[in-house]
């Protein structure tokens, strides 16, 4: 079974971003890039699969990005995955999520597959969408927000938590499964990792290569586009007390004071 | 005149609120289309009625439940083909997210999800990157296509009589491509929805283990609010993965959020941080969680939490 996981470079969602204050698009140079963290799970998955049968299953990163994304994909390459596909152009900074989904699918056009598996959602951009956009785009059938996937042969059967409850969705290959952290906690790479993934196969493609042209991406082909951004007013401090034994009793106070008993 | 399309197939707080935000627009007559199992439409319409919907698009067949989000998505691309609506509201859940993205690749339109405001010239606000930045932005190609958070703003009755219009479902073999073989739907029990409480009393990894959260369960009860957990707290089983709070997890914005025994992790503070009040119980006076606080209690919570408690009954009594 050949697996295509897509992994994506962002700022690290536990420290501060922007966006850049000429185009606001999201600032990159400046701030610590990680693999977007949910994209972990997806590897994890991915990897999960590849440990159950190690001859029969390989596993590809894709990324869409600029040339430092390959920091992340050989960071991500240490936990596992045999090798990656890096589609870098100039052409394509700016795109938004739904032209970036052109830009996936149409790599994926190129390779071969039969499962993609990504995060539910970006930790920066956060739209949710790629799963679906890539099964609308590539005609295969999508499943999005995974706590548990099952590979039968080619029968997947994925759980997925709803607002209510769960419910179980089955399909067969080709697929695209989009899991949320919720599924698996991601392996460290070992010391054995890091070393081979210096050497794993990193094949760049351009866009010409995927079969796009400059105008069908970037902010040329993007189809929204950010306005103005601010940063949120930040919210201060109030009162704080500590507990000497009557912590509790001003809690109460405070709850009475503000009418929410 | 034009007509704003607002999806929505249950009667709760967030399609109230779409339909307001739709409603304000000034963009046209509010249509909502009901994507779901024969019924459905007629269960909620008088709801629908009440907050100013002028017309109800049923697309009602079994088809749109047996499988996943593509049909449905299938419809409403033609139906956007057919009325051309002058913007499109979906709820900014799973599901509305994931028709949304397939109607934005099925017709090349732009996309915007979780917005929490929306102006008649189209432009969307969007918190974006944990809730730390506000961006303004627009939909380029196609029309506003848009997926509205929960608890973005406060609904408003408004009285209409909608007319109902059945929409013919016909779904393609490429749309059945994904079969939903089982729902369940796990026991509500009686505390209000996370999304749509107006207290919410969470516990963090402080709170210890499962058995201990019900210290968490009491208080939440005792203030008729909702439970919530952090990511810590959900991970370490001490709480089901569903009511985590935060980034991966809901965003709340209640009247007051209490978060007890958590750090205030960004990723956490991405879920709460627009709730009108927040109070924190922690031990460490350093605990991030206190910059945001309008009260802090340094302390132990399995002391604070029965006291206050205690307080409360008092005063009530
Ligand atoms: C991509 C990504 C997404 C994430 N999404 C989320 C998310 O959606 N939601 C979320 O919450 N986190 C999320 N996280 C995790 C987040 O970074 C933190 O790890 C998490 O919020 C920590 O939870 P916590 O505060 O309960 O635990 P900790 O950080 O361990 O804090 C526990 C706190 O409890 C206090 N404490 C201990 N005992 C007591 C006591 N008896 N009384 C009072 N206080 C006590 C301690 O002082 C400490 O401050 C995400 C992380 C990543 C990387």
């Amino acid at each position: 079974m050949k697996i295509v996981v897509l992994t994506k470079q962002v700022p690290d969602s536990g420290l501060d971003r922007s966006l850049s204050a000429d185009d606001f698009t999201v600032e990159r140079a400046s701030a610590s890039n990680v693999i977007s963290e949910l994209d972990e799970n997806a590897i994890e998955a991915a990897m999960v699969l590849a440990d159950a049968d190690p001859s029969g299953v390989e596993v590809t990163l894709l990324t869409v990005g600029p040339d430092h994304a390959l920091e992340t994909i050989r960071k991500a390459l240490s936990m596992g995955p045999h090798k990656a596909v890096h589609v870098q152009d100039d052409a394509i900074a700016g795109s938004c999520a739904v032209t970036t989904s052109a830009v996936i699918a149409a790599a994926l056009g190129k390779l071969e597959y039969d499962l993609v598996l990504c995060a539910a959602e970006s930790t920066d951009g956060g739209v949710g969408g790629m799963a679906q956009m890539l099964g609308a785009r590539l005609g295969v059938a999508a499943m999005s927000g995974a706590r548990k996937l099952t590979v039968d042969g080619n029968k997947l059967t994925v759980e997925r938590q709803t607002d209510d409850g769960y419910e179980t969705l089955t399909a067969t290959t080709p697929a695209v499964v989009s899991v949320w952290d919720s599924m698996n906690t991601p392996r460290y790479p070992s010391l054995k990792g890091i070393m081979a993934a210096k050497r794993k196969p990193v094949e760049t493609m351009s866009l010409s290569d995927v079969g796009l042209a400059p105008e069908q991406v970037g902010a040329a082909g993007a189809t929204s586009a950010v306005v103005s951004a601010e940063p949120r007013p930040a919210r201060s401090a109030g009162q704080k007390v500590v507990d000497e034994g009557e912590g509790g009793a001003q809690l109460a106070q405070f709850l009475a004071s503000e009418k929410f008993v | 005149m034009a007509e704003v399309f607002v999806v929505a197939n249950a009667a709760n707080k967030l399609t109230y609120e779409m339909l307001t935000m739709a409603r304000g627009l000034g963009m046209g007559d509010v249509a909502v289309v009901v994507l779901g199992a024969s019924g459905t439409a007629d269960s909620i319409a008088d709801n629908l009625a009440e907050y100013g919907a002028t017309k109800i698009y049923a697309a009602e067949d079994g088809v749109l439940e047996e499988f996943l989000v593509a049909p449905k998505a299938e419809v409403l691309a033609k139906l956007i083909t057919e009325h051309q609506p002058a913007a499109v509201l979906l709820p900014s859940v799973q599901e509305g997210k994931e028709i949304a993205a397939r109607v934005a690749v099925s017709l090349g339109n732009g996309l915007l999800t979780d917005i929490v405001g929306l102006t008649g010239e189209g432009v969307a606000t969007q918190p974006i990157f944990a809730g730390s930045t506000i961006v303004t932005s627009r939909v380029t190609k196609g029309i506003p296509l848009v997926t509205v958070r929960p608890n973005s703003l406060t609904p408003s009755p408004e009285a209409a009589t909608p007319e109902r219009v059945t929409v013919p479902v016909e779904v393609s073999d490429q749309a059945k491509l994904v079969a939903v073989t089982d729902r369940v739907t796990e026991a509500k029990g009686d505390r209000p929805e996370l999304t749509e409480a107006g207290v919410v009393v969470s516990g963090g990894r402080g709170v210890g283990s499962a058995e201990q959260f019900s210290v968490i369960e009491e208080f939440a009860d005792l203030l008729g609010g909702a439970v919530g957990a952090s990511r810590a707290a959900t991970d370490a089983g001490y709480y089901p993965h569903k009511f985590q709070v935060g980034q991966t997890g809901s965003t709340v914005s209640p009247q007051l959020y209490l978060a007890a025994g958590i750090s205030g992790a960004i990723q956490h503070r991405a879920g709460m941080q627009t709730s009108k009040t927040i109070v924190a119980i922690n031990k460490d006076d350093a605990a991030p969680i206190f910059d945001i606080a309008d009260f802090g209690v340094v302390g132990d919570l399995f002391k604070v939490l029965p006291q206050a408690a205690e307080t409360i009954k008092k005063s009530r009594q």
